[in-house]
């Protein structure tokens, strides 16, 4: 292969080059080098020894060489694994996505009417405004806060739909990275999986603060205190509404308490993460209790909603971030800032989904069949828990107590298993958890609860 | 520190309840500049007037005015089961979208399909896909910059400023002649280091409406080739350019022709309507299927803090929509009658103001291409068609076409020829080729705005 030099430095500028010059297979790169600088440790990148490199190929030499394969989500990676496992008796515990008895996906009878209508409606796909459509932001917040509320008389808050809970919990970090700089979040050890990912992404500084006590397979409160106190003054507090992911350890209404007086004390922002409204009382308005609590002494609190879970519309990316500010000049000012983040993201938010829970939260009669759907499949897992204990308690004799199964709520349970165990229960039993002992609730059937319970007492008594 | 500066405002406030004359977390918040595209829509819609037309923002209207819901679009949502569940792990779905989305752009022939020599994910929409592919050069080549065209749609500097990549322009539109300035152009590439990251539009180029022939494509490729240029191609409009959509490939299938590994974002807004839905596709050439799953992995990972992935239904309709035969047909002619109907526009448009005796150069208007038209008013004239005439585009002059209807194109011409008529300097600013002195001063029922255009600083 020629390598001549081209020696592009010392050509005179022309007003067009023939265009033949450069034909296909003639071409070459000779002096052209593509420079692979030496990067500081980047972590995405195989790093060359060598810095500047003389391609002498004439043809497409990818500039992405040395890119590595991105680690596998480790969630949705369950999910992967269980899909190629063909064992009769396998159950996928690992993603919090509802399931019926019959263990099928379920497309809630109020969306299936809302989608019907909107079919017939036959509405045009015009953009939304960059802040997302105006009647599902006001029926987000109504959800949340509740109709009455008087910031919301008082338009104090600013709420910018965005997709899903991650699509606005990225706006909300993007916001904290922006207007407190330097500003950490500290999140709950354990997390959900995703949660450092986006602070990590938005260039947010986190810590943790303890959560999961592991002895007694519940709340870690005096750690969480001391934690959430120790923290520099003006840190964001990320709490999760109700439902915790992935322990479904949620404090209690007095802890609760204690919790905001602790945040008001040293001057944090609670920041909540409401991703199972309705799913873990079954009630809508209880399960927002904890927020409404915190807006109710007067404090400024960020809140990131998502209705994948409570309305099935996990695939329609419907969510959104809400900033409750003193002043109604503070929030009209933070939402405009808001929609700043968002519009270089991705302009403005998908109609579909937006529409879909406006019209069923905006209509008294659908809204009223929601709550029902809510009820029964919050109830659904109340009912997989119980059997699930009862299974526990009848089968293992060694007097462990596994009442934990029954105090924690929502759609996941922390089983304690470690991740031996937790590979045991997989390779095993052909049970598909996440590696932390997480097993969704949601997944799971009565008929199969005594299998799991077996599973469960086999991987905890037998491998360590 | 920062921080403590918070802390000490907060230290102050009490914990009651009482709101109204409160400190707040928010107060060093400052409120953000309107973006210039959505403000125009907003002021549109804030304006009662029964003659108000919005030529802003780049979105289809049919000859009634009226937002155009494709046929194909309709008949691919009824073919979807309304019992189809809503998962996010609709891979499948998802990967489907990519591949119709790809085979559209490079040709269901070309080596890259058959090899499946891409990396490719669903985004929202154009945006969405420039954002990640943004992210994603930011990750692998941190100290790069993005080089754009000068002018180039306005959220594109936003996009690469949120990610921390400086952007540089290169020079484009030649604003005496209203059309390519080719020379400098080529002077901009080879001047720019080796290996740099350009982004170009293939066709119906945004704000201008000028594009490259096809020889000046062979060319910039070509000097591309030499410089180790990366061509990070915009696909807005496929279709809108020409009426067809393998027509306005061109530009990337001489790319890949000469060998060139690019990325493409592809937006679906325009091209079938799905504006509201966010869907679109990015994608990036690589040497083989390996390292398009190394790829495809990273964009992954950077959708997945941002969003997750885009909303299952405006990716359904796609991929319905370009692997069934019947409804793909539809969608191109549906393509089709769209471009046609905006060209007409286009030549209705220009004859109008020949008609009234305009004696500015009015070709630009039928030899750019696409949903714009770059006008050549200036600010002032934008501001008094919207003050006087309820006609609001944005303040470069960019009219979208798309808006102008066979009912309000005399209505619009009028206006146009209103501002620009009787003023001198207007002429100047417009680099007329017939400069005609036009001493009738018009009377309208707004002769009065004619005055004040006259003494108005142009350089609003």
């Amino acid at each position: 292969m020629a390598s001549s030099v081209l020696s592009l430095a010392s050509a005179a500028p022309s007003a067009s080059l023939s265009s033949r010059e450069f034909e296909k297979g003639k071409l070459n790169l000779g002096n052209s080098s593509v420079c692979f600088k030496k990067e500081k440790t980047n972590p995405f990148m195989k790093t060359k020894s060598v810095g500047r490199i003389s391609m002498a190929v004439a043809s497409n030499v990818s500039r992405f060489e040395g890119i590595t394969m991105a680690p596998p989500d480790p969630i949705l990676g369950v999910s992967e694994a269980f899909k190629a496992d063909n064992h009769e008796l396998k159950l996928n515990l690992g993603v919090g996505a509802y399931r019926t008895e019959e263990l099928q996906p379920y497309v809630l009878d109020v969306v299936k009417k809302a989608d019907k209508l909107l079919l017939e409606k036959g509405e045009n796909r015009e953009y939304l405004p960059i802040e997302g459509l105006a009647a599902f932001n006001k029926v987000t917040a109504e959800l949340l806060f509740g109709a009455d509320n008087p910031v919301i008389k008082q338009q104090r808050v600013a709420t910018v739909q965005g997709l899903s809970g991650t699509g606005s919990l990225r706006l909300a970090a993007a916001l904290i990275e922006r207007y407190f700089p330097g500003a950490k979040v500290l999140i709950s050890s354990p997390t959900w999986g995703n949660h450092k990912n986006i602070f990590n992404d938005a260039r947010v500084p986190w810590s943790e603060y303890r959560y999961y006590d592991p002895k007694t397979v519940g709340l870690d409160f005096e750690g969480m205190i001391a934690d959430i106190k120790a923290a520099p003054e003006g840190s964001f507090i990320l709490l999760h509404g109700c439902a915790h992911n992935p322990t479904g350890i949620d404090p209690t209404p007095e802890q609760w308490e204690t919790i905001a007086d602790v945040i008001q004390e040293k001057n944090h922002i609670p920041f909540f993460d409401i991703a199972y409204q309705g799913f873990a009382s079954g009630s809508l308005d209880a399960d927002a209790s904890s927020v409404r609590m915190f807006v109710a002494r007067g404090m400024e609190v960020v809140a990131a909603q998502s209705y994948s879970k409570n309305l099935g519309l996990y695939a329609e990316r419907i969510g959104a971030i809400n900033v409750v500010c003193s002043s109604s000049d503070a929030a009209a000012r933070v939402k405009s800032q808001l929609k700043r983040i968002a519009r270089p993201m991705y302009s403005n938010p998908p109609v579909h989904g937006a529409r879909i829970v406006a019209n069923i939260v905006g209509d008294p009669a659908l809204f009223k069949e929601w709550n029902a759907e809510m009820e029964m499949m919050a109830g659904r897992i109340m009912n997989v828990r119980q059997k699930l204990f009862d299974s526990l308690s009848s089968t293992d004799k060694s007097g462990k107590d596994w009442s934990f199964v029954l105090k924690q709520i929502g759609m996941f349970s922390f089983t304690g298993l470690n991740k031996a165990q937790c590979d045991n229960m997989t390779n095993k039993w052909h049970i598909y958890m996440t590696k932390d002992g997480r097993i969704s609730l949601a997944g799971l059937s009565l008929a199969k609860s005594e299998y799991l319970a077996d599973a469960i007492i086999d991987s905890y008594h037998n491998v360590s | 520190m920062i921080i403590s500066r918070f802390v000490i405002l907060r230290r102050g406030m009490s914990t009651a309840s009482t709101c109204a004359t409160r400190r707040s977390w928010w107060d060093h918040v400052t409120p953000a500049l309107k973006d210039p595209i959505s403000a125009v829509t907003e002021a549109f819609l804030a304006d009662p007037s029964p003659y108000k037309i919005n030529l802003g923002v780049g979105a289809y209207r049919d000859d009634e005015g009226k937002p155009l819901v494709l046929q194909c679009v309709r008949e691919a949502e009824s073919k979807i089961a309304a019992s189809s569940f809503l998962e996010s792990t609709s891979t499948s779905v998802g990967s489907k979208l990519v591949m119709e989305s790809a085979k559209l752009i490079y040709g269901e022939d070309s080596d890259v399909i058959k090899e499946r020599r891409f990396a490719g994910i669903p985004a929202l929409s154009g945006t969405g896909a420039c954002r990640l592919f943004a992210e994603f050069q930011k990750r692998f080549y941190p100290e790069s910059r993005m080089y754009l065209p000068d002018p180039t749609w306005s959220n594109h500097r936003n996009i690469w400023r949120d990610v921390h990549v400086p952007d540089q322009t290169f020079r484009y539109y030649h604003p005496d002649s209203k059309s390519l300035n080719f020379a400098a152009l080529m002077d901009d590439v080879k001047n720019a280091p080796d290996g740099s990251f350009f982004l170009l539009h293939p066709c119906a180029h945004n704000p201008t409406g000028v594009d490259p022939t096809e020889e000046q494509w062979r060319e910039i490729s070509s000097l591309f080739k030499v410089k180790n240029h990366f061509p990070f191609f915009d696909v807005a409009y496929q279709g809108f350019a020409s009426g067809d959509v393998e027509r306005d490939a061109k530009a990337i299938r001489i790319f890949l022709e000469d060998g060139h590994s690019i990325g493409c974002a592809q937006s679906f807004a325009k091209n079938m309507g799905l504006y509201g839905h966010r869907v679109g596709c990015l994608s990036v050439l690589c040497n083989d299927k390996i390292q398009a799953m190394a790829i495809q992995s990273q964009l992954q990972q950077i959708s997945n803090t941002m969003y997750g992935s885009p909303p299952i239904h405006g990716i359904s309709l796609v991929s319905k929509i370009l692997s069934d035969p019947d409804i793909k047909a539809i969608w191109l002619k549906e393509v089709k009658v769209m471009a046609t109907r905006i060209r007409r526009m286009r030549v209705t448009l220009r004859e109008a103001l020949e008609r009234l005796g305009s004696p500015l150069n009015w070709q630009h208007i039928t030899n750019q291409v696409g949903m714009f038209c770059f006008s050549g008013l200036n600010r002032a004239e934008v501001y008094l068609l919207a003050k006087e005439f309820h006609i609001y585009m944005t303040p470069d002059g960019r009219i979208s076409m798309g808006g102008v209807t066979t009912k309000n194109v005399d209505y619009l011409a009028n206006a146009i020829h209103e501002v620009t008529a009787c003023d001198q300097d207007a002429k100047i600013l417009h680099n007329t080729d017939a400069y005609k002195i036009n001493t009738d001063i018009r009377f309208t029922s707004l002769g009065t705005s004619k005055t004040r255009a006259r003494g108005m600083n142009l350089a609003l």
